[in-house]
């Protein structure tokens, strides 16, 4: 067939350069080069070739090599490009070794009315639905629209079935409400008809793709009412050898024939159950293959088929059946015979068209919850009622999709679909347009429903050559095996059998694998139903559902204002939350240990500074504001006098420690509540949840403030004397600046609000400062000749205080008590979230674990965070370190712990369980570092 | 992807909202008075019915109102939405 | 070329006829229920029982989960039970005579954060006390263990590390539910589909019977393992439970050349995968927040999980989601089960495995056989009774996933 026309398109397959045109398929393009066989099975390693023309292809898949490896597409479905390379796949896909290049992207899109499939009856929906005004998109997974008629070359309005669907989407394309997508597949229908689409949109364009275009996208579809017209899939019947290469879908053959101008063999014998096959072995005809009988099941065709076959010469073998497909390696003979046993005669055939009837397409009808019901006359499951039980489908299905046999009904049962999208979608309908017209429509004979040829002697007697799912390699015998181990679910049977797990999800097979169960088990097909239908419809590639969030959009990456400064001073990020923050500021050749031994130091004994601005920020303003806060911490807030600074613990109902903090009072009515840097919106929404659900009398608003502020801690013995010399107008005696207050102040010329609060026992102050300014406070500070600290010191400074991080040294199974915090836990308040907690049997158990210091007895000896504490000579675990540090103060090692009974256990001797190694630890109190606290005030 | 109509908002994607499970389990008045029993059916005990449910939502990534919806859990068809404060409404 | 799948036996069960009473009715015929119908017959020497199934035998969540097998779990009362089921799962097939596929393949579960790394080292740790294989690996190790792992520090989470069980891997779910089932019916049991209850006959605070689809059943006891339906079935004997239902989806992909030798998972990125025996990928995804019967999720829900799945494995970026699915899953508020007895006498309650009920199917069913047997909890599930909600002591899975700094 170099003869077709159009432009040439190179590629290369299994290692052999060859030429395609323009438009073809992979699978075309192979056929008219006369390749026939093109992959190989994955359990028994046969040979396999084309057996449709679309997605719904078992057994010709290929991996795409170039342009970007890919693993396992049908050649059916894949364009080819020039500089194409492919090869048939023996059952499994390779993963590329290199990262994909290409972009990924999502759409939004909401409409009136969405139609699935631009076949015959989508068209006409979309261009009713259309014609009354509603928003419409209209989506098919084909390159062009037409469905059907790009394979049957029927003529619609006198026109080419092809040429009318491409005028007719091409009008439609152009009104501005409505939206043609080809190359896309919607592969799901969800609740509430939302519904998602994968769109190709450079893989046809090969090496000539923009690299600016995203290869595909995925649209996310908000549809009022969605029009099904997903059309029908040919399936066959099992018969022994009807796996081989040459064995192929009746329609699919004839699509060859009119749409790619190919011929799929030369001499070919038709195998047909139902009048459409006949069609397709006319058009084959009269391109020129040899059709050398048609083998039909029934007794009688309709008459006007056999009419014309007889008029071509064709050989119509009624109440006939092929028992055997032979060939090695493909098909060169077909046995043929009559049903009721007569003699078989085998006729030499390269192609053997097989129509076992018509499968609408119920994936996407059945995904959206809708119920399928079993219809005799085209021996298959079609959609049941929309409005069936308590669940209303805002969904109309439309042609072939729901059994219509004809182009001319396909055509005015979509129309009507459209129309009644329409209403249903609020739009007036107007008035009914003349249906196109269909001219040569002969009348059909009914269809017979035959799922399974009886092996004949010697061909096939055992089953193992009656292929049920081809690309699992599963035959009838395998079915048989299933029901007879006492199997009677088509689940458990596809199960056993892996029967429609393949890639094709068992497009072809599912309702004959159904059959053939419900024949072994003496059923109804009808009543043993199918398995269930579920997304996507057609593979979708990790890729495109990935879209953009990846990388570094994969979570939002927040950082303060002094961002920039810490990366160019070389501190390693820790992540927390979503933050980023410097972990800790190395000098020129210092390790991580060496700098934070010097980060704390400058903090006890000279003066250093930290980046706080992550931490949450909350105003909680209005009149009501202290008793929302009394209600939701444990301790007493109403009393904090304005100008001054309280700690405070949040529990959850059961007890347990949620978060801390401290709060701030800027006003009788308005507090500023600080979070943990990782549960500041958890906070936030905590506070809001009890507002408008329980309390909504209390007047109060809670706004996240995080973002406005920077805030510089200031920490160390030094720490008064550089803060009197940044802000000279702001007395910081320690009369009149006492610790746990706030001062508005300028600061290095910056309007500041600076809180005298501590997390490391030293002499320390937040600055606070509007966001932009944040930089020059820091810079500012600094310039001081303040050392700057990270996370790990922070970390460091305050557990040598005994005080806990939240998430650290509690998670979750840790009240204020357990913490030896009960002092921050109101006697006075009759009742806070978490207080009924603390006396339930569990939480008053002596034994809890509680926060206790550890001092490893070999003072160099640095405890992993994570391991745990044992009695010397037990194994029980009484406990774990939750932080381990080295202390510059200290001058030594140290760690904090949760242990059992752990106050009690102050000053006993216990083993940190290392593997085999036992780490002699002392149980200490939690506050290692100046209990008295007479750091604090410098 | 449920599509929820915010009392606020009009319709929006599921994704728009936070979860917040059974709606119309008060606060007990005075938790010091129950027993164990009683305050472990207010923290851990909610509904879990296969069928209509009130529950409550939050609009999270929009106005950041809680109100309630029933749905029915079995279909997740939802049958009413309406604000908080308000009696769950009875539906045919 | 491809690894063959192993011949299931020639006989697995016959469907039974409901009889009229039985001394214990197990409702729901998935993993738990046959497991547990198993040890009844097997260590307890009761086979005069009936396992009623709605459906088809194991199509709930057993035929619907990801197939990973660990014991790894940070809690004492938590590691006991999945390690005596791992324990079960080492020498099952030879037990049950039947192939089930078992891969002991190891298990990573990364660490994305320096507080992932602490809970990460506490579980090895906690896990090595409690006799539970474990280590805990550096990112080098872990890209040697499983090279398509990113652990570049570009991940936006990058790879600080892992816990590693050696013991750990997947199953072949339908086969160890089929073998389950196989057993127990050889042992007389009686397996029975398409039998939905609709009732529970509760007499002076005892249980006498269930009634069902296929007509009323008397029995001794009644063990419930309805797992996406226990607050369901539970109600109709007037039992209250601690359980909220949500749906939980997984996929797969096309069968891929083997890239994934072991089982990856990661909390903070949300993914678990592993390859399975005949090349595809099977991922779990995420919860859908909301409670729902419908055996379904939302689609985000998916897209979230490839994302995080390309996140972790680029080379995944152009394999194919083929299919996905959803299952229901009964959650309790410390994400630990419920194991035990109910306030209604002879009636035992079996629920709440959340998104982790497949690992500990012949440990639950050896540990509830025993407390249906014996009228008292086993000491391996005793933590997990009903009323520990009531006095606090939650055996919390949850409680490492607290994040805050």
């Amino acid at each position: 067939m170099t003869s077709r026309p159009g432009e040439v398109v190179r590629f290369r397959f299994d290692g052999r350069d060859y030429e395609g045109r323009r438009g073809d398929t992979l699978a075309a393009a192979l056929l008219a080069n006369g390749v026939r066989r093109v992959s190989t099975s994955v359990q028994l390693g046969q040979p396999r070739g084309i057996f449709s023309a679309g997605g719904e292809e078992p057994n010709a898949l290929v991996q795409i090599e170039t342009p970007f490896p890919e693993p396992m597409l049908p050649a059916t479905t894949v364009e080819i490009c020039d500089g194409l390379v492919a090869t048939g796949l023996p059952g499994k896909g390779r993963l590329a070794d290199r990262p994909d290049p290409a972009r990924y992207d999502t759409v939004h899109a909401h409409c009136d009315v969405l139609v699935v499939g631009a076949g015959p009856a989508g068209l006409m929906a979309a261009a009713e639905a259309a014609r009354g005004g509603a928003r419409v998109i209209l989506a098919d997974e084909r390159p062009a629209p037409g469905g059907s008629l790009l394979g049957t070359a029927e003529a619609v309005d006198g026109l080419p079935g092809r040429r009318w669907a491409a005028e007719r989407a091409a009008e439609l394309d152009g009104l501005a409400d409505v939206r043609v997508l080809c190359r896309t597949t919607v592969f799901g229908h969800y609740d509430d008809n939302y519904l998602v689409a994968v769109e190709r949109r450079t893989n046809h364009l090969g090496a000539a793709a923009p690299a600016t275009t995203a290869r595909e996208r995925i649209w996310r579809i908000r549809a009022r009412r969605v029009v099904h017209a997903t059309g029908a899939h040919e399936r066959f019947p099992a018969f022994a050898g009807n796996d081989l290469p040459g064995v192929m879908l009746a329609g699919a053959a004839r699509t060859y024939v009119n749409q790619y101008g190919v011929r799929p063999g030369r001499r070919a014998v038709v195998l047909t159950t139902n009048d459409t096959a006949y069609p397709a072995a006319l058009d084959l005809a009269a391109a020129g293959i040899e059709i050398a009988a048609i083998v039909d099941v029934r007794q009688a065709p309709g008459e006007e088929w056999a009419r014309r076959c007889a008029e071509r010469g064709i050989d119509v073998l009624t109440g006939h059946v092929v028992t055997a497909a032979r060939g090695a390696g493909e098909l060169s003979s077909v046995v043929v015979a009559p049903e009721d046993g007569g003699q078989a005669r085998d006729v030499p055939a390269d192609l053997l068209l097989v129509s076992g009837g018509w499968t609408p397409v119920v994936h996407l009808f059945s995904q959206a919850g809708g119920t399928l019901r079993f219809d005799e006359e085209i021996g298959a499951f079609v959609p049941g009622d929309t409005q069936a039980r308590d669940v209303r489908l805002a969904v109309e299905v439309a042609g072939s999709a729901r059994g219509v046999p004809t182009l001319s009904g396909c055509l005015r049962d979509g129309a009507e679909a459209g129309r009644r999208a329409l209403a249903a979608a609020g739009f007036a309908v107007p008035d009914q347009a003349p249906p196109p017209a269909v001219e040569d429509e002969p009348a059909a004979a009914p269809a017979r429903h035959l799922w399974l040829v009886p092996a004949a002697d010697g061909d096939g007697d055992d089953y193992r050559e009656h292929f049920v799912d081809l690309q699992r390699d599963v035959t009838v015998a395998d079915v048989l095996r299933a029901t007879g181990a006492g199997l009677r679910s088509v689940e458990h049977v596809k199960r056993y059998t892996t029967a429609g797990t393949a890639h094709d999800q068992g497009r072809t097979s599912g309702l004959l694998t159904s059959a053939i169960t419900a024949h072994a088990l003496g059923l109804d097909v009808a009543d043993l139903g199918v398995t269930t239908f579920r997304a996507p419809y057609a593979p979708v590639s990790f890729a495109a559902l990935a879209g953009r969030d990846r990388g570094h959009l994969h979570d939002p990456v927040r950082v303060t204002a002094m961002h920039d400064w810490h990366v160019a001073r070389g501190a390693p990020l820790e992540n927390v939350g979503q933050w980023k923050r410097p972990w800790y500021y190395p000098l020129d050749g210092e390790d991580m240990t060496a700098a934070v031994l010097r980060e704390c130091r400058a903090a006890r004994e000279d003066v250093a500074m930290m980046d706080a601005s992550t931490l949450g920020k909350i105003d909680v303003i209005g009149p009501d504001a202290a008793e929302l806060l009394d209600r939701l911490y444990t301790n007493m807030m109403s009393t904090l006098p304005v100008g001054s600074i309280r700690y405070g613990v949040m529990c959850r109902p059961d007890g347990m420690v949620f978060d801390d903090g401290t709060v701030i009072r800027l006003a009788e009515d308005h507090f500023l509540a600080t979070t943990t840097t990782g549960n500041a919106a958890a906070v936030l929404d905590w506070m809001e949840e009890w507002l408008q659900t329980e309390w909504p009398s209390l007047r109060v608003h809670c706004t996240s403030v995080t973002e406005q502020w920077a805030t510089v801690a200031l920490v160390g013995p030094r720490s008064r004397e550089v803060l009197a010399g940044l802000a000279p107008g702001l007395d910081v005696g320690n009369a009149s600046f006492p610790f746990m207050t706030w001062r508005d102040a300028e600061v290095a010329g910056i309007p500041a609000r600076v809180c005298r609060i501590s997390f490391s026992g030293e002499l320390a102050y937040e600055i606070n400062v509007r966001s932009w300014y944040g930089l020059a406070l820091w810079e500012a500070v600094n310039a001081a000749g303040v050392t700057p600290y990270g996370t790990e010191t922070m970390h460091v400074l305050r557990a040598e205080k005994g005080y806990p991080i939240i998430g650290q040294d509690t998670d979750g199974t840790v009240t204020p008590q357990d913490l030896g915090m009960a002092w921050v836990v109101s006697k006075k308040k009759a009742d806070f979230i978490g207080k009924r907690s603390f006396s339930r049997a569990d939480t008053v158990r002596p034994d809890r674990k509680q926060l206790v210091g550890l001092l490893p007895e070999d003072t160099g000896r640095l405890l992993p965070e994570g391991v745990h504490l044992v009695e010397p000579g037990g194994t029980r675990a009484l406990g774990h370190v939750t932080s381990g540090y080295r202390s510059a103060a200290l001058g030594r090692t140290f760690a904090l712990a949760l242990i059992s009974g752990g106050r009690e256990r102050v000053g006993e001797r216990l083993h940190a369980a290392m593997g085999e190694e036992m780490i002699p630890v002392t149980v200490t109190h939690h506050v290692l570092y100046d209990p008295e606290g007479a750091r604090r005030d410098g | 992807m449920l599509l929820i109509p915010c009392p606020w908002c009009g319709p929006r994607d599921e994704i728009e909202f936070h979860y917040g499970g059974q709606a119309h389990v008060a606060y007990p008045e005075d938790p010091a008075a129950l027993s164990d029993e009683e305050w472990a059916r207010y923290l851990f005990f909610r509904d879990n019915p296969k069928g209509r449910f009130a529950e409550r939502w939050s609009h999270s990534a929009g106005c950041r109102r809680w109100f309630n919806v029933v749905r029915d859990t079995a279909t997740n068809e939802i049958h009413a939405v309406y604000r908080i404060g308000e009696p769950r409404p009875v539906i045919a | 070329m491809t690894e063959n799948l192993p011949d299931h036996p020639d006989w697995l069960w016959a469907a039974a006829e409901p009889k009229r009473s039985y001394d214990v009715v197990i409702v729901g015929g998935g993993g738990h229920g046959l497991a547990t119908a198993y040890y009844l017959a097997k260590n307890h020497g009761i086979t005069n029982v009936a396992v009623l199934e709605r459906g088809w035998l194991a199509g709930g969540n057993m035929a619907r989960n990801t197939t990973i097998i660990r014991s790894n779990y940070l809690w004492d009362e938590s590691a006991g039970i999945y390690e005596h089921a791992l324990k079960l799962w080492e020498g099952l097939e030879d037990d049950l005579g039947y192939p089930l596929l078992f891969s002991q393949r190891g298990v990573l579960n990364l660490a994305h954060s320096l507080q992932d790394v602490r809970d990460s080292v506490r579980r090895v740790h906690a896990n090595r006390l409690n006799g539970v294989d474990a280590e805990w690996l550096e990112p080098e190790q872990v890209k040697e263990l499983c090279p398509i792992v990113d652990v570049s520090p570009d991940v936006r989470y990058p790879v600080l590390g892992a816990t590693y069980q050696p013991r750990a891997g997947i199953a072949k779910h339908d086969y160890v539910a089929w073998g389950f089932a196989r057993a127990a019916a050889a042992y007389g049991v009686d397996l029975i589909e398409n039998c939905e209850v609709t009732g529970l006959d509760v007499r002076d605070g005892r249980v006498t019977g269930v009634r069902t689809t296929r007509g009323p059943i008397a029995a001794g006891k009644v063990a419930l393992c309805a797992a996406g339906h226990s607050s369901v079935v539970a109600a109709m004997a007037g039992v209250a439970l601690p359980l909220q239902s949500h749906p939980l989806q997984a996929l797969v992909s096309e069968l891929l050349e083997p890239v994934h030798p072991t089982v990856v998972m990661s909390n903070a990125v949300h993914v678990y995968v592993s390859q399975a025996h005949k090349g595809e990928l099977v991922m779990g995804a995420g919860i859908d927040a909301a409670n729902s019967y419908r055996q379904r999720g939302a689609f985000h829900i998916i897209e979230r999980q490839m994302a995080a799945a390309l996140e972790l494995f680029p080379v995944f970026a152009r394999a194919h989601v083929l299919r996905t699915w959803g299952g229901v899953v009964d959650v309790t508020p410390d994400a630990s089960p419920i194991v035990g007895l109910t306030p209604v006498d002879d009636l035992y309650v079996n629920c709440g495995w959340g998104t982790g009920g497949f690992k500990a199917t012949p440990g639950v069913g050896w540990c509830y056989a025993h407390t249906v047997a014996h009228g008292e909890p086993h000491p391996l599930s005793a933590p997990f009774s009903l009323d520990r909600f009531t006095t606090g002591a939650l055996v919390d899975e949850h409680g490492a996933a607290a994040v805050a700094h």
